[in-house]
């Protein structure tokens, strides 16, 4: 009982009072005898992002709809990111815990880190983008003559290219650290649950023949190499349920 | 102020797998058992049932039951020279919280380890001469026949999945030739095997390799365990790892143990309660109890007679070195014992890419392999290669989940058009061989204290030191070339060789069998605790987990820390309570 003084005890609480306050539950006790808890309406319905909460300005929201589509473009072979709808999914994570990084660890101090220490910026995943985006096109205006939206496709591409690559460096952010974020959050958008407002009507997973959430695969075990054909079916249902 | 509490017979930090094994077993004896669980109260009907359990975004990606990093998370490096920085989301791993742990997001792929990988330098230093001088390889104290009837009991209380290969000196066509001997059966069939495996086991066959069933945690048929509980066939529902399972088809300690215990009126659970350290008697011989804050703040006092760890073995580790038991390992001089032997997994693969055929990854489950042990342990000649151990190497189809699985073949770019149609030409038609290799101790893989960073209390966070070393590089260049092989056999038109080579990197995952840092043995001077995970320090101090073993073997994890969780019970039911005090006298 020696290493908690009076005083670091209350440090414990203070700190607790602000980082676990929106913890959803508190310390229970379970067991003796009682068997299993159990309540009606527990189950957790899904909360993460689904608000339709905006974080980007109009401004920003155009210049991340517009590296979404050459990340995942629209083309003859099928729909992308546009189609998705990817901007949208980014925008709500941007707007909740995600975007504020606050499941992550943010406490300092930061350095830049090895290559196989991962994500090191100060900034969580919001202000990363914020602060990208502005340099983005501020590089886009004086290097190629317009906001990164207003660009060719070419050109954009090209710019793209040089952030991948580490050509091109912003002065506040690593340009980098901020592309691999947005391919990222695109694939996520592209591919996550329709719920999350991307992959609209379920294209992503049409596009690769995914069935999505169904659940019971028992009777296909034995496919021996032919293809499954499957609507897919998402979490709110449709269309695949009601399709013969 | 930090309140006392009423006294308990046992208190249990953490409740996961191994919290769960000490609990029955301890109640099933009389005691009056506590655990201690950090995160919330979690079940299928609440937490995954299959309305929303099917949810990649929000259970992988957004780290919907895993330990939150941003309470507490652990500091990396790859060497002593580099300074440590925070693993600020996770990675290369993913710690379990709350009910049930990482046992609720597993797999199940439930191997026991080989005989020989529970005597690995004596076996090795015997067949192939002295280890070099880093390599800190160590027996464990008990032996694979000693935990036979313990291998036996998990396997039955998970209802395990497979073909048995040895039963009681029998070889039995079918099963894995270099088992060790088995008193029974496992006690279901194995799962229904999907294409590819079919094409991996005709491959393997060809090679004149062995090929065998992946033991599994997910139900082949309805099955009742041991305590009377029921679980349901699996319905290969492609969300198993990094998800809980809604049908009651994967073995978790909510379907195979916890309704039971939660019966027990000698049995009691306490959530959102984290344990900081363990206390002890001024003259630091016993173990008090433990202190423990609870969401609210709220600092407690649990007095117990019996502190058993149950946190995973980083956090084991972490807690021992926070309550100043044992002495810390010191890299430098190779003293100090808590924080030593930290090891992990080395993995490597082969990608097979088909034109015609449909490998449709979606039919999938978290155990559904074929997989050969030619190659691990000691089942094949080392001699002249200079490395020991080895790993196993599989085919499994556990999920198409889109975001995580849609590999490309190597020349494909990142992004773009030409990437995705790549995806979609790809996305029903691969599946990958996989090695899952051995990882053996060296003098400069550890985990100690950091020097700087802290947790959401204000203590130091956890730092791991660690790369792969020269041993690990052997392994993985002679063993990823034979996946390669059977790979190739597999009727596919293009192999995408997927080596490891390099630093350990944290960012990508690999998985969450990280081993080592409270290491078991026959000396105090090289182990945390003896053969029975009890504390060389304090005898009423039990760790339990894979950070028991002094180096980790080419397997996942579970069926072993299952069997030296039943092993280290027995003990203290027969042993310890009759005869309270040291289990063996140095
Ligand atoms: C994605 C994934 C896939 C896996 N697949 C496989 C597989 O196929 N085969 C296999 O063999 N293994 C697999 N594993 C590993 C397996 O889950 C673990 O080996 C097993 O759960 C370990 O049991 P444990 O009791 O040591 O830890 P856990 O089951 O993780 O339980 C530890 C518990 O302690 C709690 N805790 C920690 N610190 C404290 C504290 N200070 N106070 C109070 N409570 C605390 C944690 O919240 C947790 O609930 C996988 C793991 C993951 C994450
Ligand atoms: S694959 Fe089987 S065991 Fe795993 S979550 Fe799905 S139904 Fe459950």
């Amino acid at each position: 009982m020696t290493h908690y003084t009076r005083r670091q005890t209350l440090r414990l609480m203070l700190m607790a009072g602000t980082a676990l306050a929106a913890s959803r539950v508190l310390a229970a006790e379970y067991g003796r005898g009682a068997g299993m808890p159990w309540s009606p309406m527990s189950g957790e319905v899904p909360y993460y992002g689904t608000g339709a909460d905006r974080f980007f300005s109009r401004d920003e929201r155009l210049a991340v709809a517009a590296i979404c589509a050459r990340l995942i473009p629209s083309d003859e072979d099928g729909p992308g990111a546009t189609e998705a709808d990817v901007v949208t999914f980014i925008d709500r994570q941007m707007a909740g815990f995600y975007g504020r990084a606050q499941h992550w660890y943010m406490q300092g101090p930061f350095a830049e880190g090895t290559s196989t220490q991962g994500y090191q910026s100060e900034h969580p995943p919001a202000m990363l983008y914020r602060l990208a985006l502005a340099e983005l096109d501020d590089y886009c205006r004086s290097q190629r003559g317009g906001a990164f939206a207003e660009l060719s496709e070419e050109d954009q591409d090209a710019v793209l290219t040089g952030l991948d690559e580490g050509e091109i460096a912003f002065e506040r952010v690593s340009a980098k650290t901020f592309f691999d974020l947005v391919l990222e959050n695109t694939v996520e958008g592209f591919f996550a649950d329709p719920l999350y407002g991307g992959n609209r009507d379920m294209v992503g997973w049409r596009y690769v023949g995914f069935p999505g959430t169904r659940y019971d695969y028992r009777d296909f075990v034995g496919h021996n190499g032919a293809a499954i054909p499957l609507e897919p079916v998402s979490l709110q249902g449709r269309p695949g349920w009601s399709q013969p | 102020m930090t309140k006392h509490l009423p006294r308990v017979d046992v208190v249990l930090v953490g409740f996961g797998w191994t919290g769960a094994i000490f609990a029955e077993k301890l109640t099933a004896a009389g005691l009056d058992v506590l655990a201690l669980e950090r995160g919330p109260w979690r079940d299928t009907p609440s937490d995954f049932a299959t309305t929303f359990a099917q949810d990649e975004l929000r259970y992988y990606w957004r780290h919907g039951m895993f330990q939150e990093a941003s309470q507490d998370t652990l500091t990396f490096r790859n060497n002593s020279a580099q300074t440590a920085l925070p693993m600020r989301r996770w990675g290369s791993f993913l710690p379990g919280n709350g009910v049930g742990g990482a046992g609720v997001h597993w797999n199940g792929q439930t191997y026991r380890f080989l005989p020989s990988d529970f005597v690995a330098r004596s076996h090795n230093e015997e067949r192939y001469g002295p280890l070099p001088a880093d390599m800190t390889v160590q027996d464990y104290g008990v032996t694979y026949e000693e935990l036979e009837p313990h291998f036996d009991y998990f396997e039955k209380i998970c209802g395990i999945c497979g073909q048995a290969g040895n039963v009681n000196g029998e070889t039995i066509e079918g099963g894995n030739p270099f088992e060790g001997m088995r008193s029974d059966q496992y006690p279901n069939p194995p799962m229904r095997m999907t294409f590819s495996q079919d094409r991996f086991a005709a491959s393997a066959r060809a090679l004149g390799l062995n090929p065998f069933p992946v033991p599994s945690a997910n139900m082949s048929r309805a099955y009742v365990n041991p305590l009377g509980l029921q679980m349901a066939p699996c319905t290969y529902c492609g969300f198993c790892e990094k998800h809980g399972c809604g049908n009651y088809s994967k073995a978790s300690p909510q379907t195979t143990i916890i309704p039971v215990l939660m019966r027990r009126p000698n049995f009691g659970l306490r959530t959102n309660s984290e344990v900081l350290s363990v206390e002890k008697t001024p003259d630091g011989k016993h173990a008090t109890g433990v202190t423990y804050v609870d969401t609210s703040g709220e600092v407690w006092f649990q007095p117990a007679d019996i502190v058993i760890l149950c946190a995973y073995p980083l956090q084991n580790t972490r807690l021992l070195l926070l309550s100043e038991i044992g002495a810390p390992y010191d890299p430098r001089t190779g003293e100090g014992v808590v924080g030593k032997n930290y090891c992990y997994q080395v993995m490597s693969s082969a990608t097979v890419f088909f034109e015609d055929e449909y490998t449709n990854g979606f039919v999938g489950a978290g155990a559904l392999g074929m997989v050969v042990d030619d190659y691990n342990g000691d089942n094949f000649d080392h001699s002249g290669l200079g490395f020991i151990g080895g790993g196993y190497i599989a085919c499994g189809t556990t999920n198409a989940r889109p975001i995580e699985s849609h590999p490309v073949p190597e020349d494909v770019p990142r992004w773009g058009s030409a990437w995705k149609k790549a995806v979609r030409e790809n996305f029903l038609k691969t599946t990958s061989v996989g090695v899952h290799g051995a990882s053996m101790a060296h003098r400069s893989n550890y985990l100690d204290l950091d020097p700087t960073y802290k947790d959401v209390w204000g203590r130091p966070l956890l730092r791991m030191t660690y790369d792969f070393t020269l041993n690990d590089r052997r392994l993985t260049e002679h063993l990823t070339p034979v996946a390669e092989e059977i790979a190739r056999g597999m009727g596919g038109a293009h192999v995408k060789v997927n080596a490891r080579r390099g630093s350990y990197d944290s960012k990508p995952y690999q998985t969450t069998h990280n081993t080592g840092g409270t290491i078991m043995g026959t000396d105090p001077a090289s182990s945390v605790v003896n053969r029975y995970g009890q504390s060389w320090d304090l005898p009423n101090l039990f760790v339990t987990g894979a950070g028991l073993f002094p180096q980790n073997a080419g397997y996942n994890p579970t069926g072993t820390v299952g069997a030296l969780a039943y092993w280290s019970v027995d003990a203290i039911i027969n042993q310890y309570l009759p005869d309270p005090g040291p289990l063996v006298r140095p």
